[in-house]
């Protein structure tokens, strides 16, 4: 099941930072249990993508990224999603603090 | 079409609905090796650059969480790769950076034991790359 997620956007100094919590198993094949794991994810900026990440099983379970952009305004709309190898998907979208 | 591939059809027919152009590089992350996975992403002749900055523990004592941040300072940076060359599989992420977003990105892995991790970023289509070895004293593979 796709859990929770948690996302913090913040902009300071011309940087804005997006800090994202993704609730998954992330297993591997390792430990005899089914290897699942987010593939990818797209960070967005007011509908743009700003960063796609392919990542593997060897991301932590319960991943947490941070990124960064240039500028950023408060409100600018920040979304985060993601795409497991089962097909599960979430996202989860904030305005920028 | 064996079993895998025909497994990997379905599950991109039932993706296909919920994403957009979603693409995961199964060669490059099936790699076994750091020189394959390298490979993959096209990174062979990698120049060394003190311009990528990995921020790392020295010694992570839980290799379940290793937590990382790169950032790298080479205009025109436009993608990140993290290889971790003693992992059974050593690619670990690629990210590419568009429109604003700035060549950084802090991230946790796994890793099952001491080993380099090598940081490759393309700019201007051209490769750089950086090492940095992590020691562990617990291997976080079981995840």
């Amino acid at each position: 099941m796709a859990g929770p997620m948690k996302m913090r956007a913040t902009t300071t100094g011309g940087t804005t930072e997006v800090r994202v919590l993704m609730t998954h198993p992330m297993t591997t094949a390792q430990s005899g249990q089914a290897l699942h794991f987010i593939q990818n994810i797209t960070v967005k900026q007011n509908g743009k993508a700003v960063v796609e990440a392919e990542i593997s099983q060897a991301v932590s379970r319960n991943p947490v990224f941070s990124f960064r952009l240039k500028g950023g305004a408060k409100g600018d709309k920040i979304e985060v999603s993601w795409l497991d190898n089962k097909g599960e998907t979430n996202k989860i979208e904030t305005a920028v603090a | 079409m064996t079993r895998r591939s025909l497994l990997a059809v379905l599950g991109l027919l039932l993706a296909k609905p919920l994403t957009v152009l979603a693409a995961w590089n199964e060669q490059a992350f099936g790699a076994k090796t750091a020189a394959d996975a390298l490979k993959s992403i096209g990174a062979t002749a990698a120049a060394p650059s003190k311009d990528i900055l990995i921020e790392a523990p020295q010694i992570a004592e839980n290799g379940a969480v290793v937590p990382i941040e790169i950032s790298s300072n080479i205009p025109g940076t436009t993608s990140i790769a993290v290889v971790i060359e003693k992992n059974p599989f050593p690619l670990a992420g690629k990210f590419d950076f568009k429109e604003n977003a700035l060549p950084f990105v802090k991230l946790n892995v796994k890793m099952g034991e001491t080993s380099d991790v090598r940081v490759v970023a393309v700019a201007g289509g051209k490769q750089f790359v950086a090492t940095r070895e992590i020691k562990v004293t617990i291997g976080g593979c079981g995840g």
